[in-house]
């Protein structure tokens, strides 16, 4: 299909999120939206799906123009968006979630969508229990789920908001393939990140977004160089390595075993020491998310010990690990990290150690003032989180963690991020590191796992690898490790 | 800047609620075949045309006041403490068990009537502990938890009545014994009002506002109820935290029961919570569960009652009027909230 948006204009109150943006899309193309965060990606993307009405502007959809009213609509129209957050129902099975919304008939036919996922799956080589609870499911795992529930209601234009940031390089070449294939049946497909190589990689064309502007268009050879000039109106420079760690031991595991009911983790000894980065690599929902709990003490090992120093912590309480400062900060900001509907000044006295009974409100203020300055959230003391960009909630989020900490335990800390915001959050980390604490983070960017790590553990199906020096490994290596090869 | 337009046109949507709410009760009124200014003008004077009309008014404003701060606590905690009605309920019945087992004894009647108090806290705090258990450890729905405590406290209300408390002679819906004067709570001379109710109530709403909106303990108990995941990661203690809102509720709900049976009825009727609880749920919902205007909106929900008593005399109209209108601006103050964010969300 088609997709012509002409002179798009929308404004959040002040700001001009997307200002005069013509873009043509004929069918069959992979059209690649690059931008850094803020840039108005998102919002234009949302414009088309129908989750907002654009100020001014039109939509054509095969030269015709269209009204699109509201989600529901832009589906009935082929047009189907995969949100940078899953949009789907976590208490209910994942064949019930293929359902809904879905035309026809007073009885849903399970049989049918079990089939009809049956062939996605295969096609994507995805691997999800139509009757698990989606609440089950890893973000990863819940993305792929909505591409198949897309396709499946009939989308002819697929627009995939960051949709690489929660699964596998595995996962993503065969993402990358079906994309490719789709496009080759006529299908338009609109590929929204910040991540030049993959966009370099994928699309048939690149438009840019600046401050809400489109402010070029290139189609291949690519030169990143240009791509990252038209991003950030300048070049961004890849800071050194650096790295702090240490001999001295901070958290010990001693066999630690977790078993949850879909896998389990047996076996690992591991010490991270002061100032030391250990990277988790592994697919999504290979164990690394159990991992990180029960080193926070989430989630409660069945076998084996835990040590902050000579503190045995095994089994002791939640409250006790934090006492102890060990930090959790998991993925999903909004779901389980923030507080919607609380601000950031509440934010960060919640975060606080209590001081007597009354909140202070002069030092509550000063404290939000200096945390904003400190991370540069771009937001003010009485925001509510939930109107933050991603990027800045996970600012936000790092600027409650507490001062001093032992260890820091990041679930995905730059997810969704582009890359002056991740390498500014890794500045931020490093400092960290610089003063003693001991860091182990997921993430699904290889290249991430590579520049930060010390060391790096590869989770496959539970299983975890011996820790590898960082240094003595590249991406081709834990790329097989990770598809299980070794284990 | 932005913030002052939107508080003007917030002004706007609410004036309209209440344009709205006014209609729709005229209409119902217009069926009915009655006049509704001459409604509206005895529902003013039955509640602030005389003094004693007025202190009516703060007799019904002091339970509904303190139902309102209570639901405050759960609401502010995420919990639909529908079962506010039934802690009423058990406040008063433990007032009056209590006044039952002191009223002969060498007790001062102002330590008796302390004991009251205390006992009808306890009680509501009891029933609220049941439906704190049941969601908490059992995962039942404190909706559904709250309802079925209702049914038991009227239950348990109607046989203590015909049944082990039962007037000498012959059981009836008037009520138990009445007690003593000197187990009634001082009154100004010749009004129905105690000063000591009001004290009561507007202490209890001072707590409220100063816990939720300056303590540690206000803040966490919203973070609890916004997102309890997040809380917890946080290091808040989640499930005492739910536990502390019933409690406090309960308190709350069982001081109102104490102030029906010491201030109001001097003995246990079998409505004795009056409905303040539901009333209460509306003025929490009226007021965006902000402490702020608990009170001047509880009293007019009072006077509105006390008001439409007027009716059933003058006019032949039912005195549950005042529920319609009440009732009315409830759901078009929240309807028009609807309206307001929808339009902003468009803009």
């Amino acid at each position: 299909m088609n997709v012509e948006l002409i002179n798009i204009h929308k404004w959040f109150g002040p700001v001009h999120a997307n200002d005069g943006i013509t873009l043509k899309i004929p069918s069959g193309v992979i059209q690649g939206l690059l931008g850094e965060n803020g840039a108005g990606k998102s919002t234009l993307m949302k414009i088309l799906s129908g989750f907002y009405q654009a100020d001014e502007g039109e939509i054509h959809l095969d030269g015709k123009p269209v009204k699109i009213e509201s989600p529901a609509d832009a589906i009935r129209h082929g047009v189907g968006m995969l949100h940078q957050d899953p949009l789907d129902f976590p208490p209910m099975r994942v064949v019930d979630n293929l359902l809904i919304g879905h035309q026809g008939g007073l009885f849903p036919n399970r049989a049918e969508a079990i089939r009809a996922m049956q062939d996605l799956q295969a096609r994507f080589g995805f691997n999800i229990d139509p009757y698990a609870y989606v609440d089950s499911l890893t973000v990863g795992e819940r993305q792929q789920l909505e591409i198949m529930r897309l396709l499946w209601l009939g989308a002819r234009v697929l627009i995939l908001d960051e949709p690489t940031t929660g699964i596998s390089a595995n996962q993503k070449e065969k993402l990358f393939a079906t994309l490719r294939a789709l496009a080759e049946q006529g299908m338009t497909v609109i590929f929204v990140s910040h991540k030049l190589e993959e966009v370099e990689e994928l699309c048939h064309r690149v438009a840019v977004l600046r401050q809400g502007k489109l402010v070029g268009e290139t189609t291949p050879p690519y030169r990143t160089e240009e791509l990252v000039k038209m991003m950030f109106g300048k070049v961004v420079l890849p800071e050194d390595k650096t790295h702090f760690s240490s001999s001295d031991p901070l958290l010990r595991l001693e066999n630690l075993s977790i078993e949850d009911y879909r896998l389990q983790i047996q076996n690992v000894t591991l010490t991270l020491h002061r100032g030391e980065v250990i990277g988790l690599a592994g697919m999504e929902g290979s164990g690394q998310r159990q991992f990180l709990q029960a080193c926070a003490g989430i989630i409660r090992p069945v076998a084996g010990e835990i040590y902050l120093g000579e503190k045995r912590l095994t089994g002791r309480p939640y409250r006790e690990f934090l006492e102890a400062g060990i930090t959790y900060v998991p993925a999903a900001r909004l779901e389980e990290g923030l507080i919607p509907g609380l601000t950031l000044t509440e934010h960060f006295v919640l975060a606080e150690p209590q001081n007597g009974l009354v909140v202070n409100r002069q030092k509550a203020a000063a404290l939000t003032a200096q945390r904003i300055a400190d991370f540069s959230i771009k937001g003010m003391p009485a925001s509510t989180v939930e109107s933050l960009s991603g990027g800045n909630q996970q600012r936000a989020l790092l600027a409650m963690l507490r001062q001093p900490l032992n260890v820091l335990l990041l679930e995905h800390p730059t997810r969704g991020l582009d890359i002056e915001s991740a390498i500014w959050i890794w500045g931020k980390l490093k400092e960290r590191c610089r003063q003693g604490t001991g860091i182990i983070f997921t993430s699904a960017d290889l290249e991430e796992i590579l520049h930060y790590s010390d060391r790096i553990l590869v989770f496959f199906g539970g299983k975890v690898s011996q820790p590898i020096e960082a240094t003595k490994t590249s991406v081709e290596e834990l790329g097989q490790l990770i598809g299980g090869k070794g284990f | 800047m932005v913030k002052t337009s939107s508080r003007w046109t917030n002004l706007a949507f609410q004036l309209l609620a209440i344009i709205l709410a006014l209609g729709f009760t005229s209409l119902v009124m217009v069926l009915a075949k009655a006049d509704p200014l001459e409604a509206y003008r005895n529902i003013v004077m039955g509640s602030v045309g005389s003094l004693n009309k007025f202190s009516d008014v703060l007799v019904a404003w002091v339970p509904l006041l303190l139902a309102t701060s209570g639901l405050l606590v759960t609401y502010t905690a995420g919990l639909w403490n529908i079962g506010v009605e039934g802690q009423i309920t058990l406040g008063a019945i433990f007032t009056t068990w209590a006044l039952r087992v002191l009223q002969d004894s060498a007790l001062s009647p102002a330590l008796i009537i302390l004991i009251g108090f205390i006992s009808g806290a306890l009680g509501g705090m009891l029933w609220a502990s049941v439906v704190a258990f049941l969601k908490i450890y059992g995962g039942v729905n404190e909706i559904f938890g709250g309802l079925g405590m209702n049914f038991v406290a009227t239950a348990l209300t109607i046989w203590l009545i015909f049944g082990p408390w039962k007037r000498p002679g012959i059981g009836s819906m008037s009520g138990t014994e009445p007690f003593k004067e000197a187990l009634w709570l001082p009154t100004f001379p010749g009004l129905r009002i105690s000063p000591w109710s009001v004290v009561v109530g507007i202490v209890g709403i001072v707590v409220i506002y100063l816990l939720l909106q300056g303590t540690y303990f206000g803040l966490k108990l919203k973070a609890v109820g916004r997102n309890r995941r997040a809380a917890f990661l946080l290091g808040i203690p989640t499930t005492q935290y739910m536990w502390m809102a019933f409690l406090l509720c309960g308190l709350f709900a069982g001081l109102a029961g104490a102030v029906q049976v010491l201030g109001v009825y001097h003995r246990l009727i079998p409505s004795i919570s009056s409905g303040y609880g539901f009333l209460g749920m509306l003025v929490a919902m009226l007021i965006n569960y902000q402490p702020t205007w608990a009170a001047p909106v509880a009293l007019f929900f009072a006077a509105l009652n006390i008001g439409s008593i007027q009716l059933p005399i003058v006019m032949k109209l039912d005195s549950t009027l005042s529920g319609v209108l009440q009732g009315a601006l409830v759901l078009s103050v929240l309807l028009m909230d609807g309206v307001r964010q929808r339009l902003m969300q468009r803009r």
